[in-house]
């Protein structure tokens, strides 16, 4: 019997600040070389599909492959305009944070190929249950950034009447569930939400979205047991950005298998894909949204990507990782790859896409300028007695008496 | 009008709203086809069809996280807790989630959810299947909690639950599901046939929620209960021989304060009484409010009598339940005085 002594293991990411980045242990199967099976493929038939990992655009910027979704060039276009609206947004909104113009902000740098061609890939009326890094989807869908911006500054404007952290969107009007501070929640939410949508033999799908770090959430298992139980027409993306906070993927369990492949143990679908290829990401996304339309259930999409920003405004990722890493990340940038391709087809240039950053520039300008005639941190948003508002529909009479203190000032 | 009891009161409730209102979903562990342990579900699926009334995983985070987005699309989703013991894993989803969706959208998402779990000691559970957890629920902002003492008052609740546009958790003390049962454990219990309360409407009735209801009219002191503790409060009250009034407060949040001050105003001494533990038990809450008050007028500390802050002892289940030989001495410590 081998009584030799036990180690505990503390996985430890390759690369920490002072030493070089080290992506060398990454496996990245060549674009097209994953597999497309039949949107109605049985799940037993598809479990290789957690280990591979979709991509349609090459290192040449070409589409290849059977999952390129033959979009048309102006689709694509405007993928580029929303992923570039982002990305100013977030530039933006960060700088206001600097000068106390709110207190708190979070980039999605680096990601947003994931929130804008998602939103593409789903029909308007589909529902979506966020994290707080997929404000692309609310771009994507065409909300306004200066009612984002109002939230965000918690001014006389902002819908949320100062109630909830700047990010924390909520805007029923285009599908977008209130966002949670408390990881995962909106996993097992959206799949009732999606269970509802059966019941009433409805036709529309839901989608949420958590990060690599909150699939260690027990909300997590239970909106795959759910969903696999209840065969729930929802999509459920895991946003892996190899960071969560300070930790590395492997602290949520991702050292020795994938995130897609946690579907396996539930009889799910699970598919890998390029996050920073848009037209992977499309792609896979529609495959899911067929199927769910279909009948045919829950699919979970590890979304594989890079958090290239601070985890937020509070965070500063030279104290855990090399501050280049996101420079060497090998599946780059979504909007350079997509630009690159676009040109490559003959359907873009350089002079067009520096003259379209630049009205995205403006466009976030000008929202800006409006949002902040409303206010800023500091301005009240409403008067402070609001605040005992929707705790319940009606007013019961305790929170009437603590609302007349508070205006009496005891 | 039929003779329920409320295992029987509460099944007629979700059978009624089940009837009147397709929205209405019913669903936890073993509550489809076998129709709950504690039988509260029987026979519904069968009428409703498995889409209605349906098992669910054991995971109750999970029950509480579907439940939450069924609401937000429109659903009206009565879940099941099997025991309130096992109410913690979905703290979160009520806490956090629940709770809190109307207020942090500004009213942009909603879920109108009700939780029913059977709650309380007395029946040989052991630690694991005796705790009453209200407080832990009480203290939340944005959840209503709601507690019956008898099957009118269950059903007529439980329809004002499922309606209610927020959160209701809704406890269930397990030992009254059959009968009064007033503390004395050496006694046979009488069913509730015999109890003027067991006549139930066989159709749709509300029960206001935040509405006390003064149980025994007295002049002497006030005795503040819920749930099981009524009949046990009403017991020590005819066998102190102290002419005092019994309120079932029925409803924590709200809470009825004025016919609390009503109260104790005019019998200027009070005894709260409640099966959970004591320290910030429901009745610290209780006790302040009579104090913030009442002050004034009352002519004895107020008296607390409550489980012991142990968890509930397998075998010693009689010792901690706070029984009506305890409460009458508490009574009676309050005329003393
Ligand atoms: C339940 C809960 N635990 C902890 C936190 C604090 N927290 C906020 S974000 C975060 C990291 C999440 O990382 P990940 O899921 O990978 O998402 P990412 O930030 O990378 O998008 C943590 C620990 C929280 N908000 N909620
Ligand atoms: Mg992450």
């Amino acid at each position: 019997m081998n009584k030799s002594p036990l180690q505990l293991h503390i996985p430890e990411p390759k690369a920490r600040p002072g030493t070089p980045a080290d992506f060398s242990g990454l496996r990245i199967p060549a674009a097209g070389a994953t597999r497309r099976p039949p949107a109605d493929a049985n799940e037993s038939e598809m479990r290789d599909m957690p280990y591979g990992l979709i991509r349609v655009l090459d290192e040449q910027g070409r589409a290849v492959g059977d999952w390129n979704p033959q979009l048309p060039p102006e689709r694509l276009r405007e993928g580029l305009r929303h992923m570039l609206l982002t990305r100013a947004f977030d530039e933006r909104m960060v700088k206001q944070q600097r000068v106390g113009k709110t207190s708190f902000y979070i980039k999605c740098t680096g990601e947003e190929a994931v929130a804008v061609a998602q939103a593409y890939a789903l029909e308007p009326s589909d529902m979506l249950f966020p994290a707080y890094r997929q404000q692309g989807l609310l771009i994507a869908r065409g909300w306004s950034m200066v009612d984002m911006m109002c939230q965000v500054f918690n001014n006389t404007k902002d819908r949320l009447k100062g109630r909830q952290l700047p990010i924390m969107y909520s805007v029923p009007e285009v599908g977008f569930f209130s966002i949670s501070g408390n990881l995962a929640t909106q996993f097992p939410q959206a799949v009732g939400w999606a269970m509802a949508s059966a019941y009433k033999n409805d036709t529309r799908i839901a989608a949420a979205w958590v990060g690599d770090g909150t699939t260690a959430e027990a909300d997590f298992h239970h909106a795959l047991v759910f969903a696999t139980v209840y065969c729930a027409p929802v999509i459920l993306n895991v946003v892996n950005n190899q960071w969560a906070i300070s930790t590395f993927q492997g602290i949520a369990g991702g050292e020795h298998t994938t995130f897609a492949a946690r579907a396996i143990g539930y009889g799910l679908p699970g598919l890998r894909v390029d996050g920073n290829d848009f037209l992977a990401v499309y792609a896979a996304t529609r495959w899911a949204a067929e199927r769910a339309r279909r009948n045919l259930g829950a699919t979970l999409i590890e979304l594989y990507t890079y958090r290239a920003a601070a985890h937020s405004t509070s965070d500063d990722p030279t104290a855990y990782r090399p501050d280049d890493e996101w420079k060497k990340w090998p599946l780059g940038d979504p909007i350079e790859r997509l630009k690159k391709h676009l040109i490559g087809i003959g359907e873009w240039s350089e002079p067009r896409h520096a003259a379209l950053a630049q009205e995205a520039e403006e466009q976030v300008k000008a929202a800006l300028k409006e949002a902040e005639s409303y206010g800023t941190l500091g301005t009240p948003p409403d008067r402070p007695e609001s605040m005992f508002d929707d705790v319940f529909k009606e007013l019961p009479p305790h929170l009437q008496r603590q609302r007349a203190r508070m205006r009496e000032g005891n | 009008m039929a003779r329920m009891n409320m295992v029987q009161a509460l099944n007629s409730a979700m059978d009624v709203m089940l009837a009147r209102r397709p929205e209405v979903v019913v669903f936890g562990e073993d509550v489809g086809y076998f129709g709950g342990v504690f039988r509260c579900t029987a026979n519904l699926q069968k009428r409703y069809g498995r889409t209605r009334v349906f098992d669910a995983p054991i995971a109750e985070g999970g029950i509480l996280g579907t439940a939450l987005g069924m609401g937000v699309y429109g659903l009206r989703p009565v879940v099941e807790i099997q025991f309130a013991d096992y109410i913690y894993p979905a703290y979160d989803q009520l806490v956090s989630e629940a709770a809190r969706l109307r207020h942090r959208s500004a009213g942009g998402f909603t879920a109108p959810i009700t939780v029913r779990t059977p709650c309380g000691g007395g029946i040989f559970g052991g630690q694991t299947h005796s705790q009453s957890p209200e407080a832990v629920f009480t203290h939340v902002c944005g959840l209503k909690t709601v507690i019956p003492s008898n099957p009118y008052d269950a059903k007529g609740l439980l329809i004002s639950a499922i309606e209610d546009d927020d959160p209701v958790i809704f406890f269930e003390p397990k030992r009254i599901y059959n009968g009064p049962f007033d503390g004395h454990h050496d006694r046979p219990l009488t069913p509730w046939a015999k109890h003027e309360l067991s006549e139930v409407p066989e159709d749709y009735y509300t029960v206001p929620l935040g509405k006390a209801k003064v149980v025994r009219p007295g002049r002497d002191a006030t005795v503040l209960a819920y749930g099981t503790m009524v009949h046990v409060s009403l017991a020590a009250v005819a066998e102190s021989g102290v002419d005092a009034e019994v309120i079932d407060l029925r409803s924590l949040v709200p809470l009825d304060e004025e016919t609390i001050a009503e109260s104790v105003n005019r019998t200027g001494r009070c005894v709260i009484v409640h099966e959970a533990t004591r320290t910030s038990g429901f009745g610290a809450e209780l006790s302040a409010v009579v104090q913030e008050n009442c002050f004034w007028r009352l002519e004895a500390p107020v008296e607390r009598v409550t489980g012991w802050d142990t968890p509930y002892p397998h075998a010693f289940e009689w010792d901690y339940f706070p029984g009506p030989a305890r409460v009458a001495r508490a009574l009676k410590k309050v005329m003393e005085a």
